[in-house]
Parts: structure tokens; C-alpha cells; sequence
């Protein structure tokens, strides 16, 4: 449980760090850290599942941005400190207060950390490998009890997919 | 894009069969251990990007554009929904594991679990088809050209 809150405030320390670096390469170096520490908080919590899709994505997605960024420019464009910023960041810390105090709140109400709390879960847990006979329970839960989501989730990835074709060909376009 | 320096395109030779090979591991035992469709999906198209970042796009446009990445990931996702009515073929409702009830193999081994293997198979193939030509797509294509 340390290591979690430890991995945690590492995550939001490289999340700060990369809002506030000038160089824009370091910045997405160090949002690097939230995903790789997010890796290790999953297998922590005994989720590999998660853990294998998140590394994998998160280093596809490092390795496309860092591309991008040795393409184009490395320098952040300065920001001037003017009356509108002072009035967006009094703006942003009320509503962190109110965030802090209303989850607070929320959060005296759930139940202990690992405990069963909902009723499905346990018959997903318990009937799982005799009704469907896979071994790996997750395979089970997300493409056989909650399958309509998974066909959703591809058919949405699909749809993403033409939507980039169609925005980035050239065929069948008129000439400016 | 061109190609990198030849320490890296000997890496890339030695270490992506072993990725190619962990995916479809990945794809094909989704059922028995972590990972499934999505994960190998992920990691088959993250090894045919590493091929286009060390050997440049130049080199690889000929082979890229016979692999047909696009009309892949369509056969992908329509091969998942034909397998989601399968079991309204057999006269039961959508998505009904038909298989598994008629035929369950044995629990823990490769042939067990019905339809679910099979959806993972169809969702690997979709996932990594449908990155592959999104970076393709960023990558390589010019004014005129289709994939």
C-alpha cells in the first residue's frame, strides 16, 4: 500500500513536471513516468492484464510522440503573466478545494479497500469458469458476460480507423 | 522517413520475429493466461512499426502496400460480428457462447471456452491492422495514393 502512494505522487510529480518544462521533449519524457509507474501500480494490484496492454501503449505512443516532437520544434512558445491567468488559476484552485472536500466526503462511504462490494461480481467470480470454461476470469467477463462492450469498443476502433483514412487521403479531393 | 544506422536494423532483425511470436502467443492463449485480442493485437502492429522505423519508409512502401493493412482490419471486424451471430444462426440470441455449451473442451487447455478464442483471434486481427495503417497512414502515404 506505501509503494501505491509512493508510485502515486510520482505520477502526479512527472504530470506537473511535464506541464511546467520549457523544452518540450523533456516534458514528454517525464509524462512517460505516469504511464510506466500506472504499469507497475496495476501489476501491484495483481491486474496483468491491464498491465501488458498499458506498457505496450504507452511505449507506442511515447515513440510516436517523441517522432513527432524531433520533427517540428522543441522550444515552448512563451506565456506572458497577465490579469486573465491570475483570474484562471484562482478559478482552477477553487474548484481543487471543492474537488478535495466533496471527495473526501465520498470517499468515507465506500467500502474497505479489496472487500466485494457488489453481488455481480461475486457470481461473476464464482460461476465464471463453469459457465463459459475459460481460465483467464477477465477473457470471460469482458467477451463472454459483458461481450456487447467489447464488440462496441472494436467496432468504435474501426470507425476511428476510416474517420483517419478518410480526413488524410488525398484521393478524390478537389484541387485548391 | 529514412531508415536508421545499421546497429539498429540488425536489433530490429533479431528481435522481431521473437515479438511477432509473443503477440500471436499473446492473441492465441487469451482464454488461459493475461493479455487476449487487444494486447496482441497491439504488440503484432508495434512489431511491424519498429520494421518501418529502422528501415525507413522508402524501403518498406513496396511490401507495406502488398500487406493490404486496411482491407485486413475490415475482415478483422467483420469475422468478430459473423462470429457474435452464430449463435442466432443456431436459433438462440446474439452473442450466445453456442459452442462452449454444445462442445466444451476441457478447462485450461488451448481448445476449451467456446467462442472466446475465436473472438480474440478476430479482435487481434482487427486491433493490429487497424494501428498498423493508422501509422502507415502518418507515415508513408503521398498526394494520390490509396492503401
Amino acid at each position: 500500500m506505501t509503494t501505491l502512494i509512493i508510485l502515486t505522487i510520482l505520477m502526479i510529480l512527472g504530470a506537473v513536471v511535464a506541464l511546467e518544462s520549457k523544452d518540450v521533449l523533456s516534458g514528454i519524457i517525464s509524462l512517460g513516468i505516469i504511464g510506466f509507474a500506472l504499469t507497475i501500480n496495476f501489476v501491484l494490484l495483481k491486474a496483468p492484464d491491464l498491465a501488458i496492454v498499458q506498457i505496450i501503449i504507452e511505449t507506442l505512443t511515447l515513440i510516436i510522440l517523441i517522432a513527432a516532437v524531433l520533427k517540428t520544434t522543441r522550444e515552448e512558445t512563451a506565456e506572458k503573466y497577465g490579469i486573465k491567468k491570475i483570474v484562471l488559476g484562482f478559478i482552477g484552485l477553487v474548484f481543487i478545494v471543492v474537488f478535495i472536500y466533496s471527495s473526501i466526503k465520498v470517499f468515507n462511504h465506500l467500502p474497505e479497500f479489496g472487500e466485494q462490494s457488489l453481488r455481480m461480481a461475486k457470481i461473476y467470480i464464482d460461476q465464471g469458469l463453469p459457465l463459459t470454461g475459460a481460465g483467464n476470469l477477465v477473457a470471460a467477463v469482458i467477451l463472454d458476460f459483458r461481450g456487447y462492450d467489447t464488440l462496441g469498443e472494436a467496432t468504435v476502433l474501426f470507425t476511428a480507423v476510416v474517420g483517419v483514412m478518410a480526413v488524410l487521403r488525398k484521393v478524390g479531393r478537389k484541387r485548391s | 522517413m529514412r531508415g536508421m544506422t545499421l546497429i539498429v536494423k540488425q536489433i530490429t532483425n533479431l528481435m522481431v520475429p521473437s515479438i511477432l511470436l509473443l503477440g500471436i502467443y499473446v492473441v492465441l492463449h487469451g482464454h488461459l493466461t493475461p493479455g487476449g485480442g487487444f494486447a496482441g493485437g497491439v504488440l503484432i502492429a508495434g512489431c511491424f512499426t519498429l520494421l518501418i522505423l529502422a528501415y525507413g519508409s522508402e524501403r518498406i512502401k513496396s511490401e507495406a502496400k502488398k500487406m493490404r493493412a486496411s482491407l485486413t482490419e475490415s475482415i478483422g471486424i467483420f469475422l468478430f460480428w459473423f462470429i457474435t451471430i452464430i449463435g442466432l444462426l443456431n436459433g438462440t440470441y446474439f452473442f450466445y457462447n453456442i459452442i462452449a455449451k454444445t462442445n466444451p473442451g476441457e478447462p485450461f487447455k488451448l481448445f476449451s471456452a467456446g467462442i472466446i478464442p475465436l473472438c480474440n483471434i478476430a479482435i487481434g486481427i482487427e486491433v493490429g491492422a487497424a494501428l498498423f495503417s493508422i501509422f502507415i497512414t502518418l507515415a508513408i502515404l503521398k498526394v494520390g495514393e490509396r492503401l
